[in-house]
């Protein structure tokens, strides 16, 4: 069966999108994620959509899902690579994406997502002791 | 007008809604669309052939492409469902008789220039969409 690979580096997961996704393959990639997060006890998820030439609202709900299911088992998730021409088509589609974070690129992506482990270590352990 | 070329395709299957997503993008881009303008009809042409497929059961969608006085693309979506009893509700934001977000019919109209919904409860829908030059 045809799957999206998930790599693990360090505390992250990193997924990037290459082909033009059926609507199973969206959901098989929710699936995998999720039971990844919760496996490898990931705290943060980082998608690359730079290769998506379209995200339709099937797409978008998944992105959607996926931000609220990690956060929920404790993890972060950053989408980056938009194309511009999608962010103005997916607005017009009506979908903002509310809830997902977004980056321009990995780099920025990852900084989100370094940063927001950070600031989460922080809360937990106090500020002063690091 | 001028009808160029007019071709159908199959909607049953959900590799078929990719097929119909990479056909779109072929044509507009032969018919030299901006990128954004690319995007924006197969976004949508994304979006019926789904609603094709889940509401209708499956059908098929006809691709014309318009050579006039202006160029342009017209996509046909085409099933024998169970029709659409009320089109204004069908359209608004946030309905849907399915499990997705509402979105698709209403956000596939505000991608193209025109948008023509046809509907029978119990004979099918079809929906004809264009996007100019």
């Amino acid at each position: 069966m045809e799957r999206i690979p998930i790599l693990r580096m360090g505390e992250y997961l990193l997924v990037t999108i290459q082909v033009d996704m059926h609507d199973r393959l969206a959901m098989t990639l929710q699936d995998d994620l999720t039971n990844r997060i919760s496996e490898t006890g990931a705290k943060g998820v980082l998608i690359d959509i730079s290769s998506l030439e379209i995200v339709d609202s099937f797409i978008g709900r998944m992105l959607g899902n996926i931000a609220s299911m990690s956060r929920v088992l404790d993890a972060d998730t950053v989408v980056v690579g938009m194309r511009p021409a999608v962010a103005i088509t997916l607005v017009e589609l009506g979908m903002s994406l509310t809830g997902v974070r977004t980056a321009l690129n990995v780099d920025a992506g990852m900084d989100l997502l370094r940063n927001s482990l950070d600031a989460r270590k922080d809360t937990l352990y106090g500020s002063s002791i690091r | 007008m001028a009808v160029v070329s007019a071709e159908a395709t199959p909607v049953a299957t959900e590799s078929d809604i990719v097929t119909v997503r990479r056909l779109v993008r072929e044509a507009s881009a032969k018919l030299g669309f901006s990128l954004v303008d690319q995007t924006k009809v197969v976004t949508a042409a994304s979006e019926l052939a789904r609603n094709t497929l889940i509401h209708g059961k499956g059908g098929e969608m006809e691709l014309i492409t318009l050579n006039g006085p202006r160029v342009g693309l017209r996509l046909k979506f085409h099933d024998h469902g169970p029709g659409i009893r009320d089109i204004q509700l069908a359209l608004r934001d946030g309905f849907t008789t399915g499990s997705g977000l509402g979105l698709g019919l209403g956000g596939a109209k505000r991608l193209v220039n025109e948008f023509e919904i046809n509907s029978q409860p119990g004979e099918g829908t079809t929906v004809t969409v264009t996007r100019w030059k």
